[in-house]
C-alpha cells in the first residue's frame, strides 16, 4: 500500500515537470543538442586536434607537431592550386547561379499555362543525387560518344549550306585578342576537345555540372522570397508608376537583397565544400591541376593515410565558414528586430 | 493581349533553362535504352533510337549482373532508420524550441542550423578513425549512426519553422479544456503537423541518398555501399564503362525523388523560411 503511494507520488511528480514550461523546454531540446554535440561539435574538436599531429591512419593519436602541418599544406604548389581552384570553383559558380535563378524565380512567380510541368523538370537536378547526376555529367563530356562533342562536331541544323557549331566556336574564340583563359585553341573534329583531360576546360566542366545542380535550389529559396513580398508594395509600385527594370531597381530588388544573401550564403557553403562533383568529374585530376581543398584532404588524409596532413588541409576551410556563420547570425538577428 | 505577352515572355525565359536543366534528363532516358551496338558507333546519330534501340538490356544487366538492387535496398534500409532517429531527436526539439523556450530559443535555433553547415568534409577524417575505433568500418551501422549529425538540425530548422504557423491558441484551448501538455501535443499539434513531418521525412531521406563522402570513407566492400557510393566506384571501372547502365541507375532514383520533390516543394519553402530569416 505504502509504494503504491509512493510510486503515484513520484509518477505526480515528473507529470509535474511536463506541465512546467521550464523544465520542460530544456528537457525537450536536450536530446538533440547532446547528439548534435557527440556528432558534430567533438568530431570537429578532433579535427582540429588531429590538425597538430602527426597521426597516419592507424591510430587517433601522434606526436604534437604544432602548426606544422598547416605549414606544410601551404608550402606544397598543388595546394596553391587546389586553394585557387576553390575560391574559383565557389565565385564562379555562385555568380551563374544567382543571376540565372533571378531570372528564373521571376519568370516562375507568376502563373502561365503549363508552369507545373516547367517547375518539374527546373526542380529535377535538385532532386537527383549529386553522385549519380555527375556520373550522367562523365557521359555528356565524353570525347568520342558524348553528346557535347557530336553536337560541336556535326552538321546539326537542317540543309545546305552545312552549319558545324565548331565552326561557329572556333571563328568567337580561337582568336589572339582574347585573355589566355578566355582563347581556346581551334577545334578539330577528328580531334574533339577533351573536356576532362585538359585543366581549364575540365574547371570549366566541373563549374558548370555544380552551378547545373545548385541553380534549382538558388530558386526555389528567391521564389519563397518573392512569394513573401507584400502585395501591398506591388500596388505601391503600381500606382507610382514603376514597371519594369525601374521597379526591379528600386522595389523588387531591396526586397529581395535579404533572400538572395542567404541563397548567396548557402551557396557558398555547399560548393566551397563540395567533394562529390570534383571526385567523380576529375578526381582532381589531370595531373592534380583540378583539385579542391576538399578532394586534396581527401587523398592526403584517406589515400595516403596522412591524417593530420588531411585534416590541416580541410581545416583551411574553417575560416571561409566561421565568416558565413557571423554574417548568417547578424543577418537573423537584424530580421529579427524588423 | 497584355496577358498573352506576359505568358510569352514566361516561356522565353523559363524555356531555355527548362532545356538546360533537363537535356542532361533526356540524355540519360535514351542512352539508358539504347543497344550496345547503337550506342558506341560514332555514325549513328545519339539522339533517336537505332540498330537494335530501344532494349530493356542496360536495366536488366543493371539488376542482374551488379549489386545495383543490393545498393537500392541498404539505401533504403540506412534511410528508414536515419529518417527514424531524426524524428526522435528533432520533433521535440523543433516544437520546444518553436514555442516553450521564449527568448533564446531563437538564439539556440539560429545554432543549431549554423551546425548544418559544418559539412562532411571537415568532419570524414576524424569520423572516419572513430567508426575504425568502434568497429563500424564497412557496415551499414557506421552510416545510421553519422547521418543523423546533418539531418538533424536540418529537420530541427525545418520543422521549427511549421510549428510556428500552427496557433499556440489552439493548444491553450486544449490546456484549459484539461488535457496535460503531452495531451495537447498529441491531440491538437501532431495532427495539424503531418504535412510537415511528411516533408521533413521526404527531404532527410533525399540528404541520407545524396551523401557521398561519408559513404565512399567508411565503406569499402560492395555489399555495403549506398546507391551514392556504388554506382561511381563499382560500375565506372578503368576504361570499362556500361554507360546505358550507369544510365539507368541515375534516372531510377530520381524520377520519384523529384515527383516527391514537386509535391512537397511549397511546404519546404514554408518551412526553410519560417524559421527565422523573415
Amino acid at each position: 500500500m505504502a509504494t503504491a503511494v509512493g510510486a503515484g507520488a513520484q509518477s505526480r511528480r515528473w507529470q509535474d515537470i511536463f506541465e512546467e514550461r521550464r523544465f520542460l523546454g530544456p528537457l525537450l531540446i536536450a536530446p538533440a543538442l547532446i547528439f548534435i554535440a557527440l556528432l558534430v561539435g567533438a568530431p570537429l574538436i578532433l579535427a582540429v586536434y588531429l590538425s597538430l599531429t602527426d597521426a597516419t591512419a592507424g591510430g587517433l593519436t601522434g606526436e604534437w607537431v604544432g602548426f606544422q602541418n598547416y605549414l606544410d599544406a601551404w608550402d606544397d604548389p598543388i595546394f596553391r592550386r587546389a586553394l585557387r581552384n576553390t575560391v574559383i570553383f565557389t565565385l564562379v559558380s555562385q555568380a551563374i547561379v544567382l543571376v540565372g535563378a533571378g531570372f528564373l524565380a521571376h519568370a516562375l512567380v507568376r502563373d502561365f499555362p503549363g508552369k507545373w510541368f516547367f517547375r518539374f523538370l527546373v526542380i529535377l537536378p535538385w532532386a537527383t543525387p549529386v553522385a549519380l547526376s555527375t556520373v550522367a555529367f562523365l557521359w555528356l563530356f565524353h570525347p568520342l560518344y558524348g553528346v557535347v562533342n557530336w553536337t560541336l562536331t556535326h552538321d546539326i541544323v537542317p540543309g545546305s549550306p552545312a552549319f558545324y557549331p565548331y565552326e561557329a566556336l572556333n571563328w568567337a574564340f580561337a582568336r589572339d585578342f582574347w585573355p589566355s583563359w578566355i582563347q581556346i585553341s581551334p577545334i578539330e573534329p577528328i580531334d574533339p576537345p577533351q573536356w576532362l583531360g585538359e585543366p581549364n576546360l575540365a574547371m570549366a566542366a566541373i563549374i558548370f555540372a555544380h552551378a547545373w545542380r545548385i541553380l534549382p535550389f538558388a530558386t526555389v529559396i528567391f521564389i519563397a522570397g518573392l512569394a513573401s513580398m507584400p502585395p501591398e508594395v506591388e500596388d505601391a509600385a503600381k500606382i507610382d508608376g514603376a514597371t519594369g527594370l525601374k521597379k526591379f531597381w528600386y522595389v523588387t530588388l531591396p526586397l529581395q537583397l535579404p533572400i538572395a544573401l542567404v541563397a548567396l550564403l548557402f551557396g557558398i557553403v555547399f560548393t566551397a565544400t563540395d567533394m562529390t562533383v570534383v571526385y567523380i568529374l576529375t578526381h582532381g585530376g589531370p595531373f592534380n591541376s583540378t583539385h579542391m581543398l576538399t578532394t586534396w584532404a581527401f587523398d592526403t588524409g584517406i589515400n595516403s593515410a596522412a591524417l593530420g596532413q588531411g585534416a590541416a588541409i580541410s581545416l583551411y576551410l574553417l575560416p571561409a565558414l566561421a565568416i558565413v556563420a557571423i554574417l548568417m547570425l547578424r543577418f537573423a538577428r537584424k530580421a529579427e528586430v524588423t | 493581349m497584355g496577358r498573352y505577352r506576359q505568358n510569352i515572355t514566361s516561356y522565353l525565359i523559363v524555356g531555355p533553362f527548362a532545356i538546360v536543366l533537363a537535356f542532361p534528363f533526356y540524355w540519360m532516358l535514351i542512352t539508358a535504352l539504347r543497344a550496345d551496338n547503337d550506342l558506341y558507333d560514332i555514325e549513328q546519330v545519339p539522339f533517336k533510337f537505332n540498330a537494335d534501340s530501344p532494349t530493356g538490356a542496360n536495366f536488366r544487366f543493371l539488376f542482374e549482373q551488379t549489386d545495383y538492387g543490393k545498393w537500392l535496398i541498404n539505401t533504403a534500409i540506412i534511410g528508414a532508420a536515419v529518417v527514424l532517429i531524426t524524428l526522435v531527436v528533432a520533433l521535440p526539439a523543433g516544437y520546444a524550441l518553436a514555442r516553450l523556450s521564449g527568448k533564446w530559443g531563437q538564439g539556440v535555433g539560429v545554432g543549431i542550423f549554423l551546425t548544418y553547415l559544418v559539412p562532411p568534409t571537415l568532419l570524414f577524417l576524424p569520423l572516419s578513425r572513430v567508426i575504425a575505433e568502434l568497429n563500424l568500418h564497412d557496415r551499414l551501422w557506421s552510416m545510421i549512426l553519422v547521418y543523423p549529425s546533418f539531418t538533424v538540425p536540418f529537420s530541427i530548422w525545418l520543422l521549427m519553422g511549421f510549428f510556428k504557423t500552427i496557433p499556440p491558441e489552439l493548444e491553450d484551448a486544449a490546456l484549459v479544456d484539461g488535457a496535460s501538455r503531452l495531451g495537447a501535443l498529441a491531440r491538437v499539434v501532431f495532427p495539424l503537423s503531418v504535412p510537415g513531418i511528411l516533408t521533413v521525412v521526404i527531404f532527410s531521406f533525399s540528404l541520407v541518398v545524396n551523401e557521398f563522402v561519408y559513404a565512399i570513407t567508411f565503406i569499402s566492400s560492395t555489399e555495403a555501399k549506398t546507391i551514392s557510393a556504388g554506382v561511381p566506384t563499382e560500375l565506372i571501372r578503368g576504361d570499362v564503362f556500361y554507360w546505358g547502365a550507369l544510365m539507368a541507375a541515375t534516372l531510377i532514383p530520381a524520377i520519384p525523388l523529384a515527383l516527391l520533390y514537386n509535391v512537397f516543394l511549397n511546404r519546404f519553402i514554408a518551412g526553410f523560411t519560417g524559421g527565422a530569416f523573415r
